[in-house]
């Protein structure tokens, strides 16, 4: 991408940066929200669940502030072509971190159950799933900050090794249950902590994709690469 | 938030400086503008003691005789009839053929020969046409039409009459027509008007009541000339309306009764420049409400 | 919302932003003017460089660049109104159903008659309203007085103006709002029954409402005839036109269909002006 000159209306450009510091914020702290609600897990940490479970006030806030300075750049300055495209990706971005958010915190919520129940299995599974997804929600918001088409393209395939943990933890946490039907609990709220994960991979990946869109003004191709095979883990649909 | 380098403040003004400039200034604009009255003034008291002696001097002369008799010899009574139907058939006869020559060069100027060679020299000619003596013009047509057809006539006036107001309404045409805006001659173009019909349908349209206040004030001026007239139809004490034949006119009786020693004689020429005074005035303020009607 | 399981909708939808590129129809039809390799001369000085563009049929054109960019130059060369100047010249092609009217042997007029023009400006005649129309029909037509009755009110209906004029036809044109005259100028060239339509700046001197008017008008008659618009109001050429141009110092930078041109620019150059970094 070449280096676009400024604008000509100083604080216009002043607002459009002010914009991806706002989606840097956010994604930010979406990124903490995701490494403390698995760390609170595997820490057995009720209090660290209970303030990220808080702290969630704080991200549907910024979606609102975002979503109202978009509309307003969109009534005021009528931005069109790569302004216009940013504007439109911060709103999308703003709700794919907001639903990260409630993941977040969902995951935060079972954790405080599930350290109310003995202890199941290893975790490591879901800390090496916390951490592929906050690389790749760290990546996506990066590339949208640096106008980086590329870091975008590199998240957007990157989502596969997170899809076959998830793949994994969901035959370990069947086994768990055919094992002991005292596990069903635990391991059914570890089986929801392990999908919110992967849907916060999937949103990463779609933040990803409006990126690339936004810095290059191209579509990326329909299909990605996935690796979610758990949907046939039991039983194979009729085709 | 990062602030990118905001340019200085404006520089504070000295308020002391400022003030005494302002005072300068205004004692510049006092002094400009007393001069400029003064001048003005002079001219204005110039001007009333011109209008004010003639109009003392002609209405005091002025009575129905005068525009029911003609010329007759001192002290037997005459009027000025003859000298203002003259005067009247010439310019007449001298408008008619000025102005459609003049038009027509004028268009030429403006619609035809834009940024040519020949329409420059044209340009050029008309206006030298324009600022010539008269006295010359009537030299020339005195030359041209009085000496080969062996005397004054009433048509070598109209012919030097005609070629005074021509470059007049050459130039009011022209000047009117460059107002017309290029974006109307290029709209009616743009329809798929051939030239001449976007000349007479609208670039004509558009300007007739400046060329019309043209042509007005050019009748005003040749109702007034003296010079080219003593040359060519010299002036005639009996009424008549035979052009080939020596014929009065108002500026000529004018010309030759105020240099008379004869009293009645110098009334009557009172008489007379008020009335051409007051045609060309009224010409005049035709012309101005015309073309501010126009507008 | 908390709910994971309510949520899997969202996440696996693809980002929709792709669907702003394709204005509804974005489809181009095929060329009705096709301008190709044209270079264009005032005296020495190039104006137009080499320029290729197609006009698709019965669709708007937007023309956009900076000032002395060359798209009025381009819409001139169109109706060969440079030809009413000397020493402009057009070198190279411009096919209206194939056939060059840059040639010396076309019949001006006609080509008039077949390419009208409205003007930046309102550029009423002086006359009434009735013969401001009639005027531009009768170059080209005869017409009795009822059939001229006729094509008077269909090109002021045609123009939006028939209720606003129909009781005052017989008044002067000069007597209208800025917004009435353009219109009345709109209806003037539709009344000739062209082909083609150029607009020069068409609302620059109008109000937003008049303007608005304008643009819903272009919008209406497209249905009909081809137009090609030059404006520099960006945001009427992405609301009015179906394809875009955008010029640059006498080049053609790039042309694309108006939704994709104004979010996905192609062309850096592009890119800078639409968004207002130009310069």
């Amino acid at each position: 991408m070449e280096q676009m000159a400024e604008h000509t209306v100083r604080s216009y450009a002043e607002e459009l940066r002010r914009l991806r510091e706002m989606i840097a914020r956010m994604g930010g702290l979406a990124e903490r929200q995701v490494a403390d609600a698995v760390a609170s897990l595997v820490r057995r940490d009720t209090d660290l669940a209970t303030e990220v479970v808080g702290r969630d006030a704080a991200i549907d806030a910024l979606e609102r502030e975002v979503e109202n300075f978009c509309i307003r750049i969109l009534a005021l300055r009528q931005p069109v072509g790569q302004d216009l495209r940013l504007v439109i990706a911060c709103l999308k971005i703003s709700h794919g971190l907001e639903r990260i958010g409630d993941y977040a915190r969902n995951a935060a919520k079972r954790s405080i159950v599930l350290a109310q129940q003995p202890a199941i299995g290893s975790l490591n599974g879901f800390n090496r799933m916390a951490v592929l997804v906050q690389e790749n929600l760290k990546g996506a918001i990066d590339a949208l900050v640096n106008d980086d088409a590329a870091r975008a393209d590199e998240v957007w395939a990157a989502d596969e090794p997170v899809d076959q943990v998830y793949n994994g933890i969901f035959r370990e946490m069947l086994t768990f249950m055919m094992e002991d039907p005292r596990n069903i609990t635990s391991a059914t709220h570890l089986l929801f902590i392990a999908k919110n994960l992967e849907r916060i991979g999937d949103h990463a990946t779609n933040i990803a994709e409006t990126v690339h869109y936004a810095v290059s003004g191209e579509n990326l191709p329909d299909d990605r690469p996935k690796g979610d095979g758990s949907a046939y883990a039991v039983i194979r649909p009729p085709v | 938030m990062s602030v990118t380098s905001q340019p200085a403040l404006a520089p504070v003004k000295d308020l002391g400086v400022a003030a005494r400039l302002g005072r300068r200034r205004k004692r510049v604009d006092l002094i400009i503008r007393s001069l400029s009255l003064a001048a003005t003034g002079i001219g204005l008291v110039l001007l009333a003691s011109i209008l004010i002696t003639l109009f003392v001097k002609g209405f005091g002369a002025m009575n129905l005789s005068v525009f029911t008799e003609v010329t007759r010899p001192p002290g037997s009574d005459g009027g000025l009839l003859n000298a203002i139907i003259g005067s009247l058939i010439q310019v007449a006869l001298a408008t008619l053929v000025g102005t459609p020559i003049g038009m027509l060069v004028g268009t030429f100027l403006a619609e035809y020969s834009r940024g040519s060679r020949f329409g420059e020299v044209v340009r050029f000619v008309s206006d030298i046409l324009l600022s010539a003596p008269s006295i010359l013009i009537g030299l020339f047509v005195y030359q041209l039409l009085v000496l080969p057809f062996g005397g004054f006539s009433g048509w070598a006036g109209v012919a030097a009459l005609a070629i005074i107001i021509i470059p007049i309404v050459v130039r009011t045409t022209e000047d009117m027509l460059s107002l017309v805006p290029n974006t109307l001659r290029e709209a009616v173009i743009g329809l798929g008007a051939p030239k001449w019909k976007m000349i007479v349908l609208v670039s004509w349209r558009s300007a007739i009541s400046g060329i019309i206040t043209g042509v007005l004030l050019g009748i005003a001026r040749i109702a007034g000339e003296t010079a080219p007239l003593l040359f060519t139809s010299l002036g005639n004490n009996a009424f008549s309306t035979d052009l080939s034949a020596p014929m009065p006119s108002l500026p000529i009786t004018i010309y030759s009764y105020a240099g008379s020693p004869f009293q009645d004689w110098i009334e009557l020429a009172w008489a007379g420049a008020l009335i051409i005074t007051l045609a060309v005035l009224l010409l005049n303020i035709g012309a101005r409400s015309l073309l501010r009607s126009g507008k | 919302m908390s709910d994971s399981a309510m949520d899997n909708r969202t996440a696996t939808t693809r980002p929709g932003l792709g669907t702003m590129q394709a204005r509804s129809g974005a489809a181009l039809n095929e060329a009705k003017l096709a301008i190709r390799d044209l270079s264009f001369y005032y005296g020495a000085n190039k104006a137009l460089k080499n320029i290729h563009l197609d006009i698709p049929a019965r669709q708007v054109t937007g023309m956009i660049g900076p000032s002395g960019c060359g798209k009025s130059t381009l819409l001139r060369v169109l109706n060969r109104m440079y030809s009413l100047y000397p020493g402009q010249r057009a070198e190279g092609e411009v096919l209206l159903d194939g056939e060059n009217i840059i040639a010396d042997t076309i019949d001006l007029n006609e080509l008039r008659s077949k390419v009208g023009m409205v003007f930046q400006k309102p550029t009423p005649f002086p006359m009434t309203i009735y013969e401001n129309i009639a005027f531009g029909v009768r170059l080209h037509e005869q017409l009795s007085k009822s059939a001229m009755d006729e094509r008077v009110e269909w090109a002021l209906t045609r123009a939006a103006l028939w209720t606003e004029a129909k009781d005052r036809l017989n008044s002067s044109a000069m007597g209208m709002s800025g917004g009435q005259q353009q219109r009345l100028c709109i209806a003037r060239t539709i009344a000739v029954r062209p082909e083609v339509i150029l607009f020069d700046e068409p609302t620059s001197a109008l109000d937003p409402i008049s303007t608005l008017k304008i643009e819903e008008l272009i919008d209406e008659l497209k249905r009909d005839f081809t137009i090609a618009i030059v404006t520099h109001n960006m945001q009427q050429a992405a609301r009015c036109a179906d394809q875009v141009a955008f010029f640059y110092l006498g080049e053609l930078i790039e042309v694309a269909p108006a939704g994709q041109l104004f979010t996905a620019p192609k062309h850096p150059k592009t890119q800078e002006y639409i968004t207002g970094r130009f310069g």
